[in-house]
């Protein structure tokens, strides 16, 4: 069964009264998940909705408190922008590893987010700097924490007739910093075996005052791990703290085997990346 | 399934074409245009064979809906060089032999074009992270990259 029908909405209104109507309809921001499922068989939406022609989908608006990213923006557009390169290296760092420049062009936070892929590379990113998913529906608008968007491989909390529009990032408070890195066989153009976000908030004196860890591709969704931010925050972040860290995001970690790398794999690796990154995010917090 | 009628420009010039909701943007090129110098390798975003620039980007057209065209403006390997004049890209790929069976050419010189319009002087790991998205089964990559690197050469100097 072929896709029907192809829709284009201009405002957020007009596209949830149609998906409203035609709950077999898919959104379709970037499509380098969706066309990509559509040409193997596994999507078969009864209706494309092309979001990329609402405005609030398809801006980044700044202001004194945070960032405003719309749900469609390519990973492209983000990586350019001045506001997003000062205050989120680590997601920026996130959306230069998604796919090809190709894929880059088109692929977008939203996208990334509603795929639900376990080892999206946003979403630990988003997760650490504390983002928020603005969902739209016929009842107004709701906010939900990045960590809570997924549920389940390919599942979010999204109920029929909901839109996801934007992510909202507040400004990191000074001396602030994030950092991301996943592992993968190659250099470019892979799906992360395991991942790793950090976000450190340091005093005057180096010691930290708050942190947040994100992991991926280790569990069913992209997993917060307080623990490994309490072993963090009071330390200088030397070679203990990151130890500890390390070992609590390997323990909260609950990978499977599968073609990219063996469980234990995972379960080590997703410690020495959490290690790194927050050493990373600790130097360039330094220099915020 | 009924048609939908789309307006867009194609390497400069207006063009119409109809389409099915669920056809590619490769498809309309190729098959409503008549415009296959796109090629079409594995049609799920991976080898960049089906390559365009679309509004300034750099996009897979195996992953790009017709009917998002609308209004659009679409540059594809037929719209690189200047009527019989080669684009210093195309002259810098024959000179280095950056090809062999050719099919992943067309997308190899529309990538690399849309470096050079951002990046007129990239280093060597730029431009091997830019066309990550392209594969090549025959070179071996080193000279596309090489011709690549001696086309933004004799562009700058043709600037300068």
């Amino acid at each position: 069964m072929h896709t029907q029908r192809f829709v284009a909405p201009l405002t957020v209104v007009e596209a949830l009264r149609f998906i409203e109507t035609e709950p077999g309809a898919a959104i379709l921001a970037g499509g380098t998940d969706l066309l990509v499922q559509y040409q193997g068989g596994i999507r078969r939406p009864t209706a494309f909705v092309d979001v990329k022609r609402i405005p609030e989908l398809m801006r980044i608006a700044a202001d004194a408190d945070g960032v405003t990213i719309g749900a469609g923006v390519p990973a492209a557009d983000i990586a350019a922008h001045p506001a997003v390169r000062t205050w989120w290296p680590g997601l920026v760092e996130a959306v230069c590893l998604i796919g090809s420049t190709q894929i880059q062009s088109r692929g977008s936070l939203g996208g990334n987010l509603c795929n639900a892929s376990p080892a999206a590379d946003s979403t630990c990113s988003l997760i650490v700097n504390k983002a928020v998913a603005i969902v739209a529906g016929s009842n107004g608008e709701r906010q939900v924490p990045v960590e809570h968007f997924a549920t389940a491989p390919g599942k979010t909390l999204l109920q029929p007739g909901e839109l996801l529009v934007a992510i909202r990032l507040p400004k990191p408070v000074a001396h602030t910093a994030d950092a991301y890195q996943r592992l993968i066989p190659r250099s470019e153009m892979d799906i992360a075996v395991a991942s790793a976000a950090v976000s450190v908030t340091l005093d005057a004196s180096g010691v930290c005052t708050s942190a947040r860890v994100a992991i991926g591709a280790v569990a069913p969704t992209a997993l917060l791990v307080p623990d490994a931010a309490d072993a963090l925050v009071g330390s200088v972040l030397g070679a203990a703290a990151l130890s500890t860290a390390a070992a609590a995001a390997s323990a909260a970690a609950r990978p499977i085997d599968d073609k990219r790398g063996p469980a234990a794999y995972r379960r080590t690796v997703v410690g020495v990346l959490t290690k790194r990154v927050a050493a990373i995010a600790a130097a360039r917090a330094k220099e915020q | 399934m009924s048609k939908l009628h789309i307006e867009t420009l194609v390497n400069g010039e207006p063009v119409e074409f109809l389409c099915a909701p669920d056809e590619t943007l490769l498809s309309a090129l190729r098959n409503g245009l008549g415009l296959t110098g796109t090629k079409e390798g594995c049609g799920t975003g991976d080898c960049g064979a089906c390559s365009v620039i679309m509004n300034d980007r750099l996009v897979a057209s195996c992953l790009v809906l017709a009917a998002e065209a609308q209004g659009a403006s679409v540059t594809t390997v037929e719209g690189i060089a200047q009527g019989e004049a080669l684009h210093p890209l195309q002259q810098a790929f024959l000179d280095e032999a950056a090809l062999q069976c050719g099919i992943c050419t067309p997308g190899f010189i529309v990538a690399s074009k849309a470096l050079l319009d951002m990046h007129p002087d990239p280093s060597e790991q730029q431009v091997r992270y830019w066309l990550a998205g392209n594969l090549c089964r025959c070179t071996g990559y080193d000279k596309i990259v090489r011709a690549v690197l001696g086309a933004a050469a004799k562009m700058r100097s043709a600037q300068a």
